[in-house]
Order: structure tokens, then sequence, then C-alpha cells
């Protein structure tokens, strides 16, 4: 009896192609992604910033880590806009009735925010520069930022994905991602936590942006780590794989 | 090995309580054009979808090319193509783009040459670098039918092929669907317009309720419906009355 072949990596190198173009072709995903956050920053370091208090001399390098994950975190809203559309148009029911490897559509997608997420934050850390942003970390601190902020990104995709999967209208595709974006405001990502109140304060230093956040500042200060980078991983992979098989439910039930 | 590129025998599927089909069988022969005609919500798309590997049957045996449905998904999938009820094609891409993505994942030599070939075949040559997004509900549908025979499947599904396209276009696409049969596919089609089956069929089953109440050619149709003994004007049923009188019957018992 001849088997059939399994074409993993050639299938999702052409769904990567697809929705790569998807993203080059709609460069407002990108620019959308960039602009709010560096509003943001913008604001935050020159109206906002001279009033707080951080520790640090230069209040970018202090804000930096927050608005990257929330660019992140509305960045990742696309993916679960795409999937939702292609699940919507029928297109993903034309890839399965084809003999392709089947989780190549999501790993597509999946693969599509990483190097979409990975675009905005380099503009990101661009305009950041501009602004004083300075790091004294070498190769190696540089190296674990990245891939911090690529699991974080793999985390939240995951995410997304459920909410793309799941929906029933375009909007509730996207909502999913509003809490995440609200989350870094609820940690140390803009102010340090000791000036909270104590309730809020328990939150904010336990959930996982803070020790995201804070795992990043030191390694691009090159300070030293601590405990923080081991919280940081394990918020990032233990949500990414309670997502994971959730999106792969949600995948196996919508189609 | 029999020449029936589709079997199907006491199919059945619920979503939760609600019972779809209630004991499915037909065959469908190779070569021909087999319709499956009945209203909306009378089951058509989830026994596609059941044909087409997207769903799991309940119970009953389907075969497809030769290859169960549930055990051996992956063998039935190199055979077949599935043309949706609203046009799967990427919006985003061009038509080109949409036929050489589809060429490149059934794996084929020349991906630049399957798509130009099918561009000139369903006359998209000229919008061909244009963004699906900008054809007309006719040429969009033509793309979705040349991106599903990329490859040249045994076997294509046409899941109401032309609900929603003017009547030019209706006639366009039933030509297309003539020239694939002529050339030995096997056409699976549902749809909800008599005519269509009319025009188009070898069989024709007709899917009430979740069961087959009527299967056959267009004649034995025909004969199925009792003609009124004395009368003075020789009228020739049409499809329509056929299907009405059959479900009006049915629901009578």
């Amino acid at each position: 009896m001849e088997t059939v072949k399994n074409h993993f990596f050639s299938d999702m190198g052409v769904m990567l192609g697809r929705s790569m173009r998807h993203v080059f072709r709609s460069m407002d995903t990108i620019v959308t992604v960039c602009v709010t956050p560096i509003a943001m920053m913008l604001l935050f370091v020159y109206v906002f910033g001279g009033a707080i208090q951080t520790g640090m001399d230069n209040y970018v390098n202090y804000l930096l880590p927050g608005i990257l994950l929330i660019a992140i975190a509305s960045g990742v809203a696309y993916t679960s806009y795409r999937l939702f559309l292609d699940k919507q148009r029928g297109i993903i029911e034309r890839f399965h009735s084809m003999p392709i490897a089947r989780s190549s559509v999501l790993w597509g997608h999946v693969l599509t925010s990483l190097v979409s997420n990975a675009l905005s934050l380099v503009v990101i850390i661009l305009v950041a520069l501009l602004m004083g942003f300075r790091s004294s970390a070498g190769l190696l601190p540089w190296l674990a930022v990245v891939g911090i902020l690529a699991l974080f990104t793999l985390a939240l995709t995951w995410v997304a994905a459920i909410a793309g999967l799941s929906a029933k209208t375009v909007e509730g595709a996207s909502a999913f991602s509003y809490p995440l974006i609200f989350l870094p405001f609820i940690s140390s990502a803009f102010v340090p936590t000791d000036s909270m109140p104590t309730v809020v304060r328990v939150f904010a230093e336990n959930q996982p942006v803070t020790s995201i956040v804070e795992a990043i500042r030191a390694l691009l200060a090159d300070q030293p780590v601590g405990n923080e980078i081991w919280t940081a991983l394990a918020w990032c992979v233990g949500i990414m794989l309670v997502a994971y098989i959730f999106a792969i439910r949600a995948y196996k039930r919508g189609v | 090995m029999t020449n029936n590129s589709i079997q199907v025998k006491g199919l059945q599927k619920s979503y939760k309580q609600h019972q779809v089909l209630k004991g499915v069988d037909f065959e469908v022969e190779q070569g021909s054009i087999f319709a499956l005609l009945g209203s909306n919500g009378a089951g058509k798309t989830t026994a596609v979808k059941i044909l087409t590997t997207l769903l799991k049957p309940d119970s009953g045996s389907v075969t497809v090319n030769g290859f169960d449905v549930a055990t051996r998904p992956d063998h039935v999938r190199q055979a077949i193509s599935l043309t949706g009820q609203f046009a799967a094609v990427d919006e985003i891409l061009t038509g080109r783009e949409n036929l050489v993505m589809i060429a490149k994942l059934r794996h084929l030599k020349n991906p630049r040459q399957v798509a130009d070939d099918m561009l000139k075949r369903f006359g998209l040559t000229d919008a061909a670098d244009r963004r699906a997004s900008t054809y007309s509900g006719g040429m969009r549908r033509r793309l979705d039918i040349a991106l599903s025979i990329v490859g040249k499947p045994q076997i294509i599904f046409l899941d109401e092929p032309t609900t929603g396209l003017d009547p030019e276009a209706r006639i366009e696409v039933w030509k297309i669907v003539k020239e694939l049969a002529d050339g030995g596919t096997t056409i699976f089609l549902t749809t909800q317009y008599l005519e269509e089956a009319e025009q188009l069929a070898d069989r024709i089953a007709i899917l009430h309720e979740g069961r087959i109440i009527a299967n056959g050619t267009l004649q034995e149709l025909k004969k199925l419906f009792p003609q009124a003994k004395k009368e003075y004007v020789e009228k020739q049923s049409t499809l329509e009355e056929i299907f009405l009188a059959i479900i009006g019957n049915k629901e009578a018992v």
C-alpha cells in the first residue's frame, strides 16, 4: 500500500509566503502596530517621564521593554484577523480538502506573526534610539532579549489563534487583544510598583508582564537578571503551551 | 473494483441533537455528473463536507475513489478537489499567484506554466496580475474552479457552484462543468436550482430532510411523477414539478 508523502516544510513555506504577501500588501498593518506604541513612548518620555522616578537616569531605557510588549500584544491581533478571514471565506476548507500537511496552514500564520512582529519591533527600537535609548549590553544579552520577545510573541500568537478560530465576527476576532494591551499599564512597565496600593501592587508584581519587562530591562542594561528571567520564561512557555492546546482544539473543531 | 467513484451507504451525521443526515445511500459512476438536489438546510453541504474529508461521519460507510473517507482521508484528498459554496480564492493575491500557490501545494513540477495554462483556459489572462478582490463574481468563480482543477483531480466536488451568479456567468460555469465531465472527470454537484440539475446531471438524487427520497436519471424521475390520465394537451412535467410533488408526497405520509 503506498503511503501519502508528507510535505510539511514545503507546504508551510508556501503558506508563509502567502501570508507574508498579505502583510506586505497591507503595510498599514505594520504601521498601525507601530504607531500607537511610538505615540505612547513619545507621550511618556516627553510629557509624563520627567515626573516619574524610576531609579534609572534614562526613562526611555526604562520604558522600552513595556512598549515592545504592547506592540506585540496589538500585533498579534492581525494574526487573529487573518485566521478568521481564512476560516470565514472557506480558504481553510479548500486547503484541508487538498493533500497537504494540515498543520502547515496554522503554522504559516504563526511564523508570519513572528516575522511581522519582528519588523514592527525593529521600527520601534529605531525610533527609541532616536529618542535616546542606549544599551550597554553585548551580543549574548541581546540574543536573550530576542529570545524572550520571540517566545512572548509565540505565546500571544497562539492566544490570538484561539480567538481567530473561534470568533463569530471580525470584531470578536481582535477584541481579545485589548486586555493584553492594557496589562503592561498595571505592571512595572511604566512606573515602579512601589507607589501602587497593596492590592494593585500584588497583582502588578505577580502578573507575567512585570517579570518579562524586568528581565528584558536588566538584560539591556547589562545588569544581573537574577530569577526574573526564569519567571519570565516560565510565563511565556506556560501561556504558549496552554494556548497551543486550546488553539489546536479550536482548529480541529472549527473545520 | 467497481467503476463507482463514490459509494455512500447508510451515512448518518448529527450536530448535537440535530440529525442532519439520517441514512443516506447513493453511488456515483466514474466520469459522470451527479447532482444532489435539495432545499436550503437539506444537508447537502454536510454531505459534501463528509465526502471531502472535512467532517467525519457518525456512521455508515463512505468510499471515494476506492478509499474510506474516515480511515484513509489522505488518499481521498489525493483524488479530489472541493469548490465550496463561496468562492474560496485569496483576494489579496492576484489570479496568477492564487494558481501558482495551489500548484505548489499540489507539488507540481512547473507551477508557473500550470498557472499560465489555466489562465488561458479560463479566459483570465488579461486579469492575471490583478488582485482577485477586483474580479467580478463570474471571474472569481472561474478562478475558483480553475484552482480546483489544478493537478487534474479525478473527482471534483462543486457545492452550489452557481449560487449568486448572474445568468451569463451561470451558463459559463455549466459549460466548464460539461467540458470537465467530457474529459473523464467525475463531478459531484449540489444545487438548489432545478434547471441546473436538469441541464448538467447524468443522475440526480433528491435529498430531503436527511434522506435521499429519489435517485435516478432525469427520465426515470419523470416517470415517478404520475401523469394525469385524461389530458388533451400533452404536458411534460418540469423537474421542478417532480421535485415539489415528491417532497409533498413524503410529507403527507
